[in-house]
């Protein structure tokens, strides 16, 4: 469904050039769902927005739907389903208004348009709304909407630029499930961005993760996570070469590592593994002042991939 | 593929600038018609279709911070993602909003009526005309701007920079006969003011008066050059 070989892409700035994307090649099965991890100004969305025929790569090639996507962008746009990190709704607009005129710029017969403003709220849980203006619709319905909008004209592909940023928790899961709704009623191909470990673990068949506009990683969620499993378990120690010495004699603290004021181990199940290991520490008086316990984190899959810890950068 | 983009919100706060001149100016229309350089015709058959022209500008020139809100809600970029065509995209927009200012310009010219303008039909229609072509380019010109600048900050004083001069210039206000040779000069080169001469030969029922057709020339050639230079706008920013 997508093929993409070396697309890059590089932007001027005051300051200089910014590879933002640089080279990226990967390909998506028809029917998967298929998640671009990485942090902020990672290149996630350059790249998701070059396929989506709003930037020009600077370099390298993309079939996208069976259309090429430099010779024929007016193809792909026809086949693609695009939903931007913010949407694109007027607030001062109704739903049904926005989700009609949608359809007819792909080219919909209005009536039809009607027939499928309505499946779709349907589909997506906005059942009453459509005489509801945008600007009073929540935060979950608003997303909800919008990606309603991208898929009027029924695409075989999707594009979700980060669906769920913005949202709490109970509106992320729900919003989960009407993606995999939408997946299996229409048999599409996905391809969304994310920051969000557990996001790209809910939703996706395969994780790409990309950094510094490159892709360091790629895998089934479960083969990423298995490289970081285990929970990390933080101690701090006053005596720090006795520590690492009885935590060397426990078999179940693995990778252990020192970290400012202390050790860190990685055990299977922090919740009932660090407490003996505790009181392993404190009766060979290693002077144990606190612990704590932390699931993986998209952090740590960084981490344990490339070496270094996520970076901060600007989106 | 044609695109008529239904707005629920009808402006009609744009009408009320032409009226309060309607209602607080046009009193003053009579004794100063004594002047000397006042422009042949009834007053009224001078001042309202310059207000016409006036309303042509100003109605449409402002549009352009409209694309801006929309480039900010992502409305323009999801239809930018669309196959409908750039240029489609690009007169929905334009066509609404010249829809709208007929609308405008023929409510205008009624109630100028009801005041006391005595005009002639087909003269009357043909300035209508005129107006409208002007909407069009004047509102393809801002939302080109408004695609190029992306910023309200800048997009408000470039409008005001450009308005400035090309409303005093056209002699709308005061008769640019009364112009310093320099003057008269910049307004030669202003086609606004060919329109605003070949708008009020229309009025005074004068079809045959050679600055109608200058005008009408000119405003259609506005118009060409306004749709020419946004559509290449709009083609390229949706690369």
């Amino acid at each position: 469904m997508i093929e993409a070989r070396g697309l890059a892409r590089t932007f001027k700035t005051r300051t200089g050039v910014v590879e933002a994307v640089a080279g990226v090649d990967f390909s998506v099965a028809a029917g998967e769902i298929v998640g671009l991890l990485g942090p902020n100004g990672a290149g996630k969305t350059t790249t998701q927005r070059m396929l989506a025929t709003l930037l020009v790569p600077t370099a390298g090639e993309a079939t996208v739907a069976g259309c090429d996507l430099r010779r024929d962008p007016v193809g792909v746009r026809r086949q693609l389903g695009y939903v931007s990190q913010s949407g694109g709704t007027n607030p001062a607009a109704k739903v049904d208004e926005e989700l009609v005129t949608q359809a007819e710029l792909y080219g919909v017969a209005r009536r039809e348009a009607a027939t499928r403003a309505r499946q779709l709220r349907d589909l997506l849980d906005l059942p009453e709304l459509g005489d509801r203006l945008i600007k009073t619709l929540s935060g979950g319905q608003r997303r909800r909407l919008d990606i309603a909008l991208g898929l009027v004209h029924r695409p075989k592909l999707i594009f979700l630029d980060e669906p769920s940023t913005g949202l709490d928790p109970q509106s992320r899961a729900n919003l989960w499930s009407h993606i995999r709704a939408v997946r299996d009623r229409d048999r599409a191909t996905i391809l969304l961005t994310t920051h969000y470990l557990d996001e790209a673990d809910a939703l996706c068949d395969r994780i790409l993760i990309i950094d510094h506009g490159k892709i360091v990683a790629h895998g089934a969620p479960a083969e990423l996570k298995r490289r970081i499993s285990g929970d990390l378990v933080t101690f701090d120690v006053a005596d720090v070469a006795r520590a690492r010495g009885v935590l060397a004699a426990h078999r179940e603290a693995r990778d252990v590592t020192e970290v400012a004021g202390g050790l860190q181990v990685t055990v299977d199940r922090g919740e009932t593994q660090a407490l003996p290991l505790m009181r392993a520490l404190d009766d060979a008086g290693a002077g144990v002042g606190a612990l704590s316990i932390r699931h993986p984190t998209l952090d740590d899959v960084f981490l344990a991939l490339t070496g270094r810890s996520l970076r901060d950068a600007p989106a | 593929m044609r695109l008529l983009l239904r707005e629920p919100v009808w402006i009609v706060i744009v009408m009320i600038q032409p009226l309060l001149y309607l209602a607080l100016f046009a009193p003053l229309l009579d004794p100063i018609s004594k002047t000397r350089g006042f422009p042949p015709g009834d007053p009224w058959q001078v001042f309202v279709p310059g207000l016409l022209v006036q309303l042509g500008i100003f109605g449409s020139m402002f549009v352009g911070f409209g694309i801006i809100a929309e480039i900010r809600f992502g409305t323009v970029e999801r239809m930018r993602v669309t196959p409908a065509s750039r240029l489609g995209l690009l007169l929905g927009r334009v066509l609404r909003d010249a829809l709208v200012l007929l609308l405008q310009a023929t409510l205008l010219t009624l109630i100028a009526v009801a005041f006391g303008l005595r005009v002639p039909a087909i003269g009357a229609l043909i300035v209508v005309l005129i107006v409208v072509l002007l909407g069009v380019a004047l509102s393809s010109l801002s939302y080109a701007a408004g695609m190029w600048l992306k910023s309200e900050d800048a997009l408000a004083p470039l409008l005001n920079m450009v308005s400035v001069p090309v409303l005093l210039l056209s002699g709308i206000l005061l008769p640019m006969e009364l112009a310093p040779r320099w003057l008269r000069f910049l307004a030669e080169i202003n086609p606004f003011s060919h329109i605003v001469d070949g708008s009020r030969a229309a009025f005074r029922g004068d079809l045959g008066n050679t600055s109608l057709e200058v005008a009408l020339a000119c405003a259609l050639g506005l118009a060409v050059m306004g749709v020419a230079i946004a559509n290449r706008t709009f083609q390229r920013e949706s690369a």
